[in-house]
């Protein structure tokens, strides 16, 4: 939440101030950068807000000015902040956006064994309560963790990521069909799309991986210290998973009814729907052997129109596999 | 000029609030407008202006209540119920202030995370969480070593629907069945939105089908519309939309068994997850028996090994990998 300058609403700057004049009010004395940093405003603009609320003059039936405030040597004071004293109760989607991300974060938790699983579940009752009504709607909106092969995995690499170890992976690729062997120094354990994977130094291919636990086969933790390069930059999972780099390979695919189902599960560059319901799609990737295997088990519900390398290598495979049943 | 305005409402607005939260009485519209800086002379302008504060306020969640200011007025008046405005008292430890901030990152769309980071600042504002702040327990602190989640909304639908099943109410939109190239135009009732394995779904009750159904967020094309008033959706007791997704998208049981040859240097799951025997009479080769459940869908996952497989038996089986390699050839 690295503070941005940009344009807000009134609306979100009244929604803001009401926060902000309690944030203050509760705590008598505050740190100006701390209190910018927790708004995620630049120190300028939590000036101009702090302004703003001390300049509400209400003109009858006696003129007054209701907020009383200061700030100097790096620090906010309010000594009056009459009736908004106290924030704003939640509101319905904030109530629900927050529950359903700390719903989340406790089944998480629970599922690495984590400590901060308590913090969580007292934090859900207390935010329950004080939501009251608002956060009903919350309930009717569920995310589900994958825990299948998982949850020891998961609390073992907790393990090993607080204590600082390297752990030692065998780990299943199904694109590539074979299984690796491989040192890696821990980062975080993440969950993206519902599924929980470790993000960490990979020895051997010498930069940062993510291994999808259900696909890790065994795991040990070593007794030597994880060492992850200064240089390691953690995955931007919110750009997607798989980001394709525009030196990949583009492939072309057609796909009939049956296999439509690809352009949903797999990262496309475009989707066009074709006239007789056929959609074409582009997708980029380093290594086409997986969209061999993709096109083998697709049969004659999709075509690969281009790189021809690709449309004869399927053919050529397909023909040495039916070769052996003749 | 426009951040003059913009500045300028947010200090009405604001008036109003402190005005409105103070007086114990209903003012009425003339009250405020003498009390507050900042509305026009002119009258017509004043009540536009004077409505569209009204509709922002209660936007932003505020509870303006309406009543007669007094007994003989007809004049309709304003307030805010202190009661029903402010946050019940809640006192926050350091280590749940901390995962405040972290649950505040988990929505990756940022209308979501905006909602989310907005509660925990009110939640934080209510509570000065005793050395929560010197010990760097802010929402921008750095998060502990636990899991960290992420939640996607990517499908256009997710909005709405949202909407939908917090204000229930009905929606309609159009719907692509997998495999299907037409699409159906659909009436829903919807009794929650649910995401597995990172995919988006919606259960509730199809008016048309007179049925509870599930639908894939990803799978409805063009917009989702409203069908109806808010809190006209009743959620019936005791339904379970977890359990309707999961019986929706159920693994079936693998209730046959296939024997194949495999190469022994190749075919790892099948060799992993298979009973493997030796192959005596064909060097090179395993015999691996493994067990699936539909025998169409298994067959072009074993397509998917070329010719490291040979399907030994059941003759279906055998064939349908046979249809889909030819079907490959094309």
């Amino acid at each position: 939440m690295s503070p941005q300058p940009r344009m807000v609403t009134s609306a979100e700057r009244l929604r803001r101030l009401l926060a902000l004049v309690p944030y203050v009010a509760t705590r008598r004395v505050v740190g100006l950068a701390e209190t910018a940093a927790t708004f995620g405003m630049t120190e300028r603009e939590l000036i101009d807000d702090l302004n703003l609320a001390w300049c509400v003059e209400l003109r009858a039936p006696e003129p007054y000015c209701p907020i009383d405030l200061s700030y100097e040597d790096g620090e906010i004071s309010i000594s009056q902040a009459e009736s908004i004293a106290r924030p704003l109760r939640l509101a319905a989607d904030e109530a629900s956006a927050l529950l359903v991300a700390l719903r989340m974060l406790a089944e998480a938790a629970s599922f690495g064994q984590h400590r901060d699983g308590d913090a969580v579940a007292r934090l859900i009752a207390k935010i329950e309560d004080a939501a009251g009504a608002a956060g009903a709607a919350s309930s009717q909106v569920t995310v589900q963790i994958e825990h299948q092969n998982a949850r020891g995995l998961a609390a073992t690499l907790s393990g090993a990521l607080s204590a600082g170890k390297r752990v030692h992976l065998r780990h299943y690729n199904p694109r590539r069909e074979e299984a690796t062997e491989r040192d890696v120094d821990p980062m975080r354990l993440l969950v993206v799309e519902g599924m929980t994977y470790l993000e960490g130094w990979c020895r051997r291919a010498e930069g940062v991986r993510l291994f999808r636990l259900d696909r890790v086969l065994s795991v040990d933790v070593l007794d030597v210290p994880a060492e992850v390069p200064e240089t390691a930059e953690p995955k931007d999972v919110d750009a997607g998973l798989f980001t394709a780099s525009p030196s990949d390979v583009l492939v072309e695919i057609e796909l009939g009814p049956a296999a439509r189902y690809v352009a949903e599960d797999y990262p496309c560059e475009s989707v066009t729907d074709l006239p007789d319901g056929r959609l074409r799609i582009g997708l980029r990737t380093p290594d086409t052997a997986w969209l061999r295997r993709l096109m083998l088990r697709l049969g004659e519900g999709a075509r690969v129109v281009s790189p021809a390398g690709l449309a004869d290598e399927v053919r050529e495979t397909a023909a040495a596999a039916l070769a052996q049943y003749e | 000029m426009e951040v003059a305005l913009s500045k300028r409402r947010t200090e009405r607005l604001l008036s109003i609030v402190v005005l409105l939260l103070s007086s114990r009485r209903y003012l009425t519209a003339e009250q405020i407008r003498a009390a507050v800086s900042g509305y026009p002379e002119e009258q017509e302008s004043f009540k536009r202006m004077f409505e569209r504060d009204k509709e922002e306020l209660r936007d932003l969640g505020i509870p303006l209540e309406t009543g007669r200011a007094t007994q003989f007025d007809d004049d309709l008046g304003y307030r805010i119920s202190r009661q029903d405005y402010e946050l019940p008292e809640i006192h926050l430890e350091p280590d749940e202030a901390a995962m405040l901030g972290i649950a505040s990152r988990v929505w990756q769309s940022a209308e979501l995370a905006g909602a989310a980071t907005g509660a925990a600042l009110k939640l934080r504002a209510a509570s000065g969480e005793a050395g929560g702040d010197a010990s760097g327990a802010s929402l921008s602190a750095t998060p502990p070593p636990g899991i960290q989640p992420r939640l996607t909304t990517q499908e256009p639908a997710f909005g709405p629907l949202w909407e939908a099943v917090r204000d229930r109410r009905p929606v309609t939109f159009d719907h692509r069945a997998n495999g299907r190239s037409e699409v159906t135009k659909r009436t829903l009732e919807p009794w929650g939105v649910y995401n597995r394995r990172g995919r988006w779904y919606v259960a509730g009750h199809d008016r048309a089908r007179n049925a509870p159904r599930v639908f894939r967020l990803s799978r409805i094309t063009g917009p989702v519309k409203f069908a109806g008033p808010a809190g006209s959706v009743k959620v019936p007791e005791g339904a379970d939309v977890r359990e309707l997704v999961k019986d929706w998208d159920r693994p079936l049981a693998r209730d046959h068994t296939a024997t194949l040859r495999v190469r022994a240097d190749a075919g790892f799951a099948l060799h992993r997850w298979g009973r493997v025997t030796e192959d005596a009479a064909n060097p090179g080769w395993d015999r691996v028996a493994i067990d699936y459940s539909d025998p169409e869908w298994y067959a072009g996952y074993l397509a998917e090994f070329g010719p490291d497989v040979i399907v030994l038996d059941p003759p279906e089986l055998r064939e349908a990998v046979i249809r889909q390699l030819k079907g490959a050839l094309t």
